[in-house]
């Protein structure tokens, strides 16, 4: 009997229930939250709409916006984690108490950088990407929209699993990378590991087969004329980043499920005993690793070339070396892993290799920036609030640089590898680089995908708050790096320590209020769209194909299918006065239907990580044969289109230009 | 052209170059299990090593199978594109057949391990040994379940344009996944007695 129970409940167990008060109050918060707009949604009779308009959809823009929602969401999560990492640091100096526990403290930090590259950076990106590339390289869809979809919900199931270890089991105390023999078995039993692990495992997979989507839409996808050399670099980037996921997030499955093996089949890759080799995981996922920094911060690059070019009112300044630039990082990326480790023994030879490649990659980067300042040059420069966040950026990428390029010699990341000087470099270069790239991008394309523009004077604000509190809360690290200070302290005893820690804490406060006026600024927005509507479909004089289109675009994207002469093909046909269509262009197109196959896909990846964390077998075996049934069955279906006429579309169209 | 077969050979053309890419990642990842496999090879922990228990005989008569498996599946698409269905599905028969002969002794190769006390938590070796081969293994197990699923349609639907793209793609992941196991059998089984 009592073997019976144990195999129905794996190791689910009453006394994972969450005990001190902060998690606690998370615990019943959370699922409160859920069942609130549950109810919300029933309330309002929207179920339907929602099932129809989103939950289905395959429709890359829609999306792209559930991926941008998602990834919002978690952003207000992992700052909330941030300010109770730097609340701890700020009070906990010289033997005083901070209100958290070290365990608590250890998976809040896990947690934080967790969330923020893997929901929050790879969300925005997806969900950017999404929403415009397709507009971009003048298609109507993803090369496989239905894939698409599935991607979207393993990334949500992922997500879930994370928050779900809030109110059951606790969460990873290894760190976002989860370096071994912590995470082994031996001394880290419980459920963490295992959410950190299944979580990025789900996500991860929904990741691999979006870089495969993104590759075979802009190979094949794209519009007649659009040779390779005439596609925006957005796209271009996207391009490159999807390659390296394709190489590198096969890295990462292998890693965790190795990770996994040990845990749950007591297996020895990484263990301590037995000829595990903890070595080799870090270099397996900072093999993975190091291309992943280079898969967020590309299509950041590949948004503000796009803006600067924009709003400077020019072409973009050395295109084929931005190409280029893409290409040497693209390989390069794959020969600097070893950087992240130069104090673990490699010997001096390896270690001068790695430095020397790591100098290396600086120079594509510093190019690129080289190239958008020349682009500026000489340009009527229109300082919307997206330009706003590029200069932003510029400064602060700028740094973060150079710190990498003075890590990059090992005597120096001797001093200062895992103390707050590496912390400060990468926050420096993703928040610098990334985050801004990504907000900049979102405030760009905004009227294109809801039809009314974003107010621009809150948008200054947010990105100048978040400016200043970059600044405040990550020169000091750089400072306390120096000092001596080492990553994921929860407590100190140099009282000399504790002013920069203060300050640092401050300025997660003006990072939060950057936040805070970015929703104001979403909000206000929306109480003003129709001052803020975007009658023209092409607010910011755009250059591209994405603003040929009516704003909002309409779900097929392009009524005709547009022929490129021109790398900026929208503005060549503006000077040419050639942006008229005529009546006899428009011609019959099939779209693919909307599927719940991408939902029940994402539900059933993540009963089957929340399986294999709580050692459910049955159910595990279950979810595997529902996945194969879904797909199998799938798979069968060959007509999976519909149809809009000539006539409709015109129509359509007719009614959006008036 | 009517415009449904041009829409039809343009998605095909689509699955056909996001197939080749998922077979690319999947190479990275077969790569990644090799690496490991080779760092961890002599790493018995006092346990048997490489050439103490694998046996290339073993895996000479598996070798086999796969390769009659990869032959037959390359006759069933040539049979379904001449429109001789029978001997299409005769063919894959086939193919399933000798992949599952080569899954069976696989497993039972799998089992004699485990009851002579060498399981994959003996040590590090076999560990990553158990982990490369099994992963190879959880592979064709699909590609059974995806020949299964081919000779259900094909009987249904015979010779169509549809049936002929499907069947190659299911080919092309029969023939990577031989492919893999060449590299198996060098590496792993070959290897171990070098
Ligand atoms: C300009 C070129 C860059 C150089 C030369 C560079 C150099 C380095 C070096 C040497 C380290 C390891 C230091 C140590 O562990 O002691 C490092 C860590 C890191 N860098 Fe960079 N980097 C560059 C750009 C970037 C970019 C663009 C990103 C992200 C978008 C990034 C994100 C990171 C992260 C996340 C870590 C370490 C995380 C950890 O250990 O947990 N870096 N960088
Ligand atoms: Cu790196």
């Amino acid at each position: 009997m009592n073997e019976f129970i144990q195999f129905i409940l794996g190791r689910l167990s009453i006394e994972y229930f969450p005990k001190d008060p902060v998690t606690l109050g998370a615990a019943i918060g959370m699922p409160l939250t859920v069942l609130g707009l549950v109810g919300l949604i029933t309330y309002l009779k929207r179920w339907n709409w929602l099932w129809s308009n989103w939950l289905t959809s395959v429709d890359a823009k829609k999306i792209g916006i559930m991926y941008i929602i998602v990834a919002i969401i978690m952003l207000l999560r992992g700052v909330a984690d941030a300010g109770m990492l730097r609340l701890q640091t700020a009070l906990a100096a010289n033997g005083a108490a901070g209100p958290f526990s070290t365990d608590t403290f250890q998976q809040v930090f896990t947690a934080h950088g967790t969330i923020m590259i893997f929901f929050v950076a790879m969300g925005l990106a997806f969900g950017i990407i999404n929403c415009v590339m397709p507009l971009m390289i003048g298609a109507r869809d993803m090369a496989f929209p239905l894939l698409n979809a599935v991607s979207f919900w393993l990334f949500a199931a992922g997500m879930v699993l994370v928050n779900m270890s809030l109110v059951f089991g606790g969460f990873s105390n290894g760190g976002w990378l989860g370096y071994p023999p912590l995470t082994g078995l031996e001394y880290n039993p419980g459920p963490g590991v295992d959410y950190w692990i299944w979580s990025l495992q789900v996500a991860g997979i929904g990741s691999l087969l979006t870089g495969i989507n993104f590759v075979t839409t802009i190979l094949k996808n794209r519009a007649p004329g659009m040779t390779l050399m005439k596609m925006p670099i957005f796209p271009w980037s996207v391009l490159v980043m999807s390659v390296l996921i394709m190489l590198a997030f096969p890295i990462l499955t292998v890693t965790l499920a190795l990770l996994g093996l040990d845990r749950t089949m007591g297996m020895h890759f990484f263990t301590s005993d037995a000829g595990g080799n903890p070595m080799m995981y870090i270099n397996l996922i900072w093999a993975w690793g190091h291309p992943e920094v280079y898969i967020l911060v590309l299509p950041a690059f590949g948004i503000f070339s796009e803006i600067v070019a924009t709003y400077s009112k020019k072409v973009l300044f050395g295109y084929k070396t931005m190409v280029w630039a893409l290409l040497a990082i693209m390989f390069l990326s794959f020969i600097v892993w070893q950087h992240h480790f130069f104090t673990m023994g490699a010997g001096a030879n390896v270690n001068a290799f790695f430095g020397i490649m790591t100098m290396v990659i600086a120079v594509p980067t510093g190019v690129k920036i080289f190239n958008w300042l020349f682009t500026m040059y000489g340009g009527r420069i229109a300082f919307k609030a997206p330009m706003i966040w590029f200069l932003a950026f510029v400064v602060t990428f700028t740094i973060g640089g150079v710190t990498g390029v003075m890590m990059a010699v090992p005597a120096l990341d001797f001093q200062v590898h895992n103390t707050m000087f590496l912390v400060a470099h990468f926050h420096n270069v993703i928040i610098g680089g990334v985050v801004f790239g990504f907000f900049a991008g979102m405030m760009h394309w905004f009227p294109k995908i809801f039809g009314f523009r974003l107010h621009d004077g809150l948008g200054k604000l947010s990105a100048l708050f978040w400016l200043i509190g970059f600044i405040l809360a990550f020169i000091p690290l750089y400072i306390l790096g120096l000092m001596g200070a080492v990553r994921r302290i929860d407590s100190y005893s140099d009282p000399t320590w504790q002013p920069l820690f203060i300050t640092s804490g401050i300025g997660v406060l003006f990072i939060a209020g950057g936040i805070g006026l970015f929703v104001l600024q979403l909000a206000y927005s929306i109480w003003k769209r129709k001052q803020l509507r975007d009658e023209t479909g092409d607010p910011w004089d755009g250059r591209t194909l994405e603003w040929s289109v009516p704003s909002p675009a309409p779900h097929y994207n392009f009524a005709v299918q547009p022929v490129v002469a021109e790398r900026d093909e929208w503005w060549r046909r503006k000077q040419q006065g050639r942006t008229h269509v005529e009546r006899s262009e428009y011609v019959d197109i099939w779209l693919p239907k909307n599927s719940p196959v991408g939902l029940v896909i994402g539900v059933l990846a993540g009963l089957f990580g929340f399986s294999i964390i709580w050692h459910l077998w049955w159910l595990m075996a279950i979810c595997i044969v529902a996945i194969i049934i879904v797909v199998i069955r799938r798979t069968l279906i060959d007509d999976n289109e519909h149809h809009i006429s000539a006539n409709e579309l015109f129509h359509e169209a007719a009614k959006a230009s008036r | 052209m009517n415009s449904v077969t041009n829409r039809k050979i343009e998605k095909y053309e689509k699955a056909e170059l996001g197939f080749w890419l998922y077979l690319m990642t999947d190479v990275v990842l077969f790569a990644s299990l090799f690496a490991t496999y080779m760092v961890l090879k002599n790493s018995t922990a006092a346990g048997p090593t490489a050439a103490d228990i694998l046996d290339p005989t073993y895996a000479f008569f598996e070798t086999i199978a796969l390769l009659a498996s990869s032959f037959t599946a390359g006759v069933a698409v040539l049979a379904l594109r001449f429109k001789r269905v029978r001997l299409a599905i005769g063919a894959l028969v086939g193919t399933l057949v000798l992949g599952a002969l080569f899954l069976t002794l696989e497993i039972s190769e799998f089992v004699e391990l485990v009851g002579h006390g060498h399981a994959w938590t003996q040590s590090a070796f076999l560990s990553g040994f158990f982990t490369l081969v099994a992963t190879h293994g959880i592979h064709i197990t699909i590609g059974l379940i995806w020949g299964s699923v081919m000779i259900a349609y094909i009987f249904k639907k015979g010779s169509t344009a549809d049936s002929l793209r499907k069947l190659t793609l299911f080919s092309l992941f029969w023939h990577f996944l031989d492919l893999v196991w060449i590299f198996i059998f060098t590496i792993v089984y070959l290897g171990a007695h070098l």
